[in-house]
């Protein structure tokens, strides 16, 4: 297998510095990039000639690096509004992950709303993240959490879904690509289904925005979110898309500065969208970062990068399924980014320091959906996860050492 | 990989595929569940406690080669030894395998030493030393049913 001549995964490669490191005197083999992306030049240079040239804070100073920074930071949110295609660039909050942007519309959103007897629905394939949050709202106000089952391939229980929607149910949360399974849900499908019923959906975007085009008004999402770090991006910066009829309705998550319009001690009147969402001094660098990163990913073509991920995907599940002993956990028909399996004779974690050995980085454990460990019956999964400069010949290199792995382990 | 052998020597390999004392007993002195909620290890300590004595120590549960051997090497190496005596080598394999000094000899390891190639690698640090601290909880739950009766 080669790779596609009219993707140029050798430039791309150049790209990312850390891509020539050696782990072990042995090529890194980075395939941990469902857990975090690494950064190509264009973003560390971003951060970098922000701090030297134009850092200072935003929206505060009249001075010029102040201005400078503002317009950077600004110019950022107005790159995610393109990204996403939302309506409006005050439709974009910036967060500081995916867990804050769930975690805000939890509080801010569903608890005032919330009362006994109401339902929040997810799925059995969620991400902690996109399950505690839900659950301390139930706790606050007697709601319920209701979950879709997952059949045995790791596909989502459509009948279910659809018999467990009912004038109960004021929200559905759901995760658009598993990060346990690969497996691609059919959101549309479900937010179609739920509007039928009033219901507005929060779509869990965290491992799918690097991987797929993500209009959010052709999907119609209520609220959708995502994390920059998983996308080539910083830590620390996160985005909360929602429709703007919801965010006005929405009382501030947090108090503080920039949320306000003026404050006096009789009261505080609250400032516009998307400010109201942003208290105190943002991640000013991480979101400059994740504008880099939503440009450089454009150049390439989210198109060409989702070919080139699903060939990946495609090659990798057939040179791991010829190997005796291993089992691909999570067999949808519609699968992105990654693979989770596990192996008859050698544990996860195992799997993980051996392969660590060979300077192939993968992810070992629950990736923070027990749930679906549990479901699945294992402890535990090793997992394999795809960015635009993996290369069919680290399919290889992956395949090799799992082999070496099981036979060490003989 | 072949650095690894040093992590994955032929005795822990041996403990992982065939692990000594590994069942479920019947009506223990002592009993505690450990789980590392970071890689999903899970293991069941069971006691027999005779006169401040390990009669029989047996274990249950799953976790990786690390974790397994570690806690089947555990009850050979405190099976007949005093409460006493079992804690202390739990001091000494725990400080053998987290601090930088040397561990002080008048515990010696023994068997168990094949296990220090773990100290290379921190984050399986925990892996090996789930089963100690599951032995150290059952005997302290042991201790606290006995003196509250």
């Amino acid at each position: 297998m080669i790779n596609s001549a009219q993707y140029n995964i050798k430039g791309i490669r150049n790209d990312f510095p850390i891509l020539g490191r050696e782990v072990f005197g042995k090529p890194l083999v980075y395939l941990d990039n469902g857990a975090s992306s690494q950064h190509p030049t264009q973003v560390i240079n971003a951060v970098k000639d922000l701090y030297e040239q134009s850092y200072s804070n935003v929206h505060r100073g009249v001075h010029t690096l102040s201005q400078e920074s503002s317009n950077l930071y600004d110019n950022a949110r107005v790159k995610v509004r393109g990204f996403i295609k939302a309506a409006c660039v005050h439709e974009v909050v910036f967060t500081s992950g995916t867990t804050e942007s769930i975690n805000l519309v939890a509080q801010s959103y569903a608890r005032p709303r919330l009362k006994k007897g109401d339902e929040i629905l997810i799925t059995h394939m969620e991400h902690h993240s996109n399950i505690v949050p839900w659950q301390m709202v139930c706790e606050q106000t007697g709601a319920e959490l209701k979950v879709i089952p997952i059949s045995d391939r790791g596909e989502l229980e459509m009948d279910q879904f659809q018999a467990l929607l009912s004038e109960k149910t004021k929200l559905v949360s759901v995760v658009q690509v598993s990060n346990a399974l690969g497996t691609v849900n059919p959101v549309k499908e479900i937010i179609d289904a739920a509007h039928a019923f009033g219901i507005p959906v929060l779509v869990d975007g965290a491992q799918a925005i690097p991987h797929m085009a993500v209009d959010v008004q052709a999907l119609d999402a209520d609220f959708y979110v995502f994390s920059g770090h998983k996308i080539y991006g910083p830590t620390g910066v996160g985005i909360l898309y929602g429709k703007e009829k919801w965010l006005n309705e929405m009382p501030p998550y947090q108090g503080g500065g920039d949320m306000i319009l003026s404050v006096s001690f009789e009261g505080t009147t609250y400032n516009q969208l998307p400010y109201k969402f942003e208290a105190g001094t943002p991640n000013i660098a991480g979101v400059v970062g994740l504008g880099a990163a939503l440009d450089y990913v454009n150049s390439i073509g989210l198109g060409a990068i989702a070919a080139h991920e699903h060939g990946l995907l495609v090659y990798a599940t057939s040179k791991l399924q010829e190997i005796d002993g291993l089992r691909i956990i999570g067999e949808a028909e519609q699968k992105a980014g990654l693979i989770s399996f596990v192996l008859d004779a050698v544990h996860p974690h195992d799997i993980g320091t051996m392969l660590d050995g060979e300077g192939i980085a993968i992810r070992a454990g629950h990736h923070c959906a027990q749930p679906v460990m549990e479901r699945y019956n294992v402890p535990a999964t090793a997992r394999a996860s795809f960015a635009m400069y993996n290369t069919f010949q680290e399919i290889d290199v992956l395949a090799e050492a799992i082999k070496k792995t099981i036979k060490m382990f003989q | 990989m072949e650095n690894l052998r040093e992590l994955y020597q032929e005795v822990i390999l041996d403990h992982n595929k065939n692990p000594r004392n590994f069942r479920k007993m019947e009506a223990p002195d002592g009993f505690a569940h450990g789980n590392n909620p970071l890689c999903g290890d899970q293991i069941d300590i069971y006691l027999k406690i005779t006169n401040g004595i390990v009669e029989d120590v047996s274990f249950d549960g799953t976790g990786c080669a690390i974790c397994t051997s570690s806690a089947s090497m555990m009850t050979l190496a405190i099976k007949g030894k005093s409460e006493e005596d079992a804690m202390a080598l739990f001091s000494s394999f725990h400080h053998a395998l987290t601090e930088e000094s040397e561990f002080p000899e008048d515990v010696p390891l023994g068997k168990l030493k094949v296990l220090t190639g773990v100290k290379d690698y921190p984050v399986r640090v925990k892996c090996a030393t789930l089963a100690w601290h599951t032995f150290d909880a059952a005997l302290k739950k042991l201790k606290a049913n006995v003196s509250t009766e």
